[in-house]
């Protein structure tokens, strides 16, 4: 290996773990699987403290879920003895899934977030080899109410203020978005303006369905929310949503995604309502606004004509590229597709794999 | 001293250093539980493997006292005697 930067993707399926590499992400290598046969519902590229490290939140359909890391590309991986992440004994609960692995900001290097199944989240100040339960978050008073939607009952989303770390964002389906104030001390709903079209009251305190949420880039009080249901934007960390799905050919999906650097310029994938769950048309394209939802316009260059596959929440995500950053994404239909100029065109990196539940990239050096 | 032969598939003998049968010797408890925190001791991944952070066995694996599934006999507390073998295998699951 030399000192260029590379770019590497870690695509976690149904069956396996796939990585791939590019110099110039428009022509990739494979390698893979890694844990064949073994759901890998979550994975996370952490370059912070000089190294490259890949977490994967693996779930073994008989031996059950673990998160395991490799500092060698995935020569090697390793897992904590004891288990990364494991319920304490007075919850008497169990660990079921973990949906999303999440690194900190590089001002806080070794904290790594965990969104599970059942509805939980966990710290980490080790790099990911070691979690804490969050117990503010678990002995909520509305626990009880909270729900579990089609995949299960679990925290996919969280999100951390790049400003101040006392105020954490994380959604959970179902049951909305929640706003800790006081580093996860004590948690409050922050839903107003999110529909939950299942419910007789159709805009309850929480129980919303939403599926993802991410914060803009340059402005930690906005953030932006992909609900079943409704594409919505905040601008005051949660207080008030309003609908961003004007322009948009539906308002159902799974990802939504926020450039790194450049505030109010966001991706999402639309699909048709939540009765079919397909690509508007069966046309596999994303939507981009450059100011923060008012307007979006479509990306379907390298994409599919037709194509009837979801993309799922975490299987889509950018790079950090200091110059025209990367998008990348996977369908339930095993394709991964990759753009190395910001969505305007894509190449397909791999075909056929099992449906694709996770994918992150991040450039290397070395 | 007596002993108790435990037998697992390729899949888990990572996480008992490669062994696919093992010799243990039979706790004074005389249960299954009591044999698998023997074995959880020494050898922690295999203890996550075989049952969750609740001690339960998790739901796609099975443990066998000699021909009988321990879930068709007391569970955890399932008696062991000297001489059998306890087999711990996945079941039948996925897609």
């Amino acid at each position: 290996m030399d000192n260029d930067p590379r770019t590497i993707m870690a695509i976690g399926t149904k069956k396996g773990l796939w990585l791939a590499e590019s110099a110039d992400r428009e022509s990739w290598t494979l390698n893979g699987p890694h844990f064949l046969n073994i759901e890998v519902a979550s994975v996370a590229i952490d370059t912070r403290e000089g190294r490259t490290r890949i977490l994967a939140g693996i779930n073994d359909w008989h031996w059950g879920p673990a998160v395991v890391h490799s500092d060698d590309e995935g020569a090697t991986w390793s897992e904590t003895e004891h288990g990364a992440i494991k319920f304490p004994p007075d919850t008497d609960t169990a660990l079921a899934r973990i949906w999303h692995l999440r690194p900190d900001t590089a001002e806080r290097p070794g904290v790594v977030w965990a969104g599970c199944e059942p509805i939980s989240v966990f710290r980490s100040t080790d790099s990911g080899e070691n979690f804490e339960l969050n117990r503010g978050l678990w002995n909520h008073p509305h626990r009880s109410e909270w729900g579990a939607g089609f995949g299960g009952a679990a925290v996919h989303s969280i999100v951390p203020n790049i400003q101040d770390p006392n105020i954490i964002h994380a959604a959970m389906s179902t049951g909305g978005v929640y706003r800790s104030s006081d580093g996860g001390t004590s948690w409050e709903p922050r839903n107003k303006g999110i529909s939950a079209n299942f419910f007789p009251d159709p805009y309850p305190e929480f129980g919303q369905c939403v599926h993802h949420i991410t914060a803009d880039a340059q402005d930690p009080t906005r953030l932006y929310a992909q609900n079943h249901g409704g594409v919505y934007r905040t601008d005051d960390a949660g207080d008030q949503w309003i609908s961003i799905a004007d322009g948009l050919p539906a308002d159902f999906g799974f990802v939504f995604l926020a450039h790194p650097r450049t505030g109010g310029t966001v991706w999402t994938i639309p699909l048709t309502s939540d009765e079919h769950r397909i690509p508007v048309n069966g046309r596999l394209s994303l939507y981009r606004s450059t100011d923060a939802g008012v307007s979006w316009s479509e990306q379907h260059h390298g994409l599919p004509d037709v194509d009837y596959n979801v993309v799922l929440r975490d299987a889509a995500a950018l790079d950090e590229h200091p110059g025209a950053v990367g998008v990348y994404f996977g369908t339930r239909g095993g394709e991964v597709f990759a753009s190395n100029d910001e969505g305007d065109h894509f190449v397909t990196v791999a075909a056929r794999l099992p449906d694709v539940l996770s994918v992150r990239a991040a450039q290397v050096v070395g | 001293m007596d002993m108790i032969t435990v037998e697992v598939p390729s899949v888990l003998s990572s996480a008992l250093e490669g062994q696919r049968s093992l010799q243990v010797p039979l706790p004074a408890e005389g249960t299954v539980r009591a044999l698998l925190e023997v074995l959880g001791a020494q050898y922690p991944v295999f203890a996550r493997r075989v049952r969750d952070e609740r001690g339960e066995i998790r739901r796609y694996v099975n443990i066998f006292v000699g021909p009988e599934n321990i879930r068709d006999l007391s569970g955890l507390d399932s008696q062991l005697y000297p001489g059998r073998t306890v087999l711990i295998m996945q079941s039948v699951a996925g897609g």
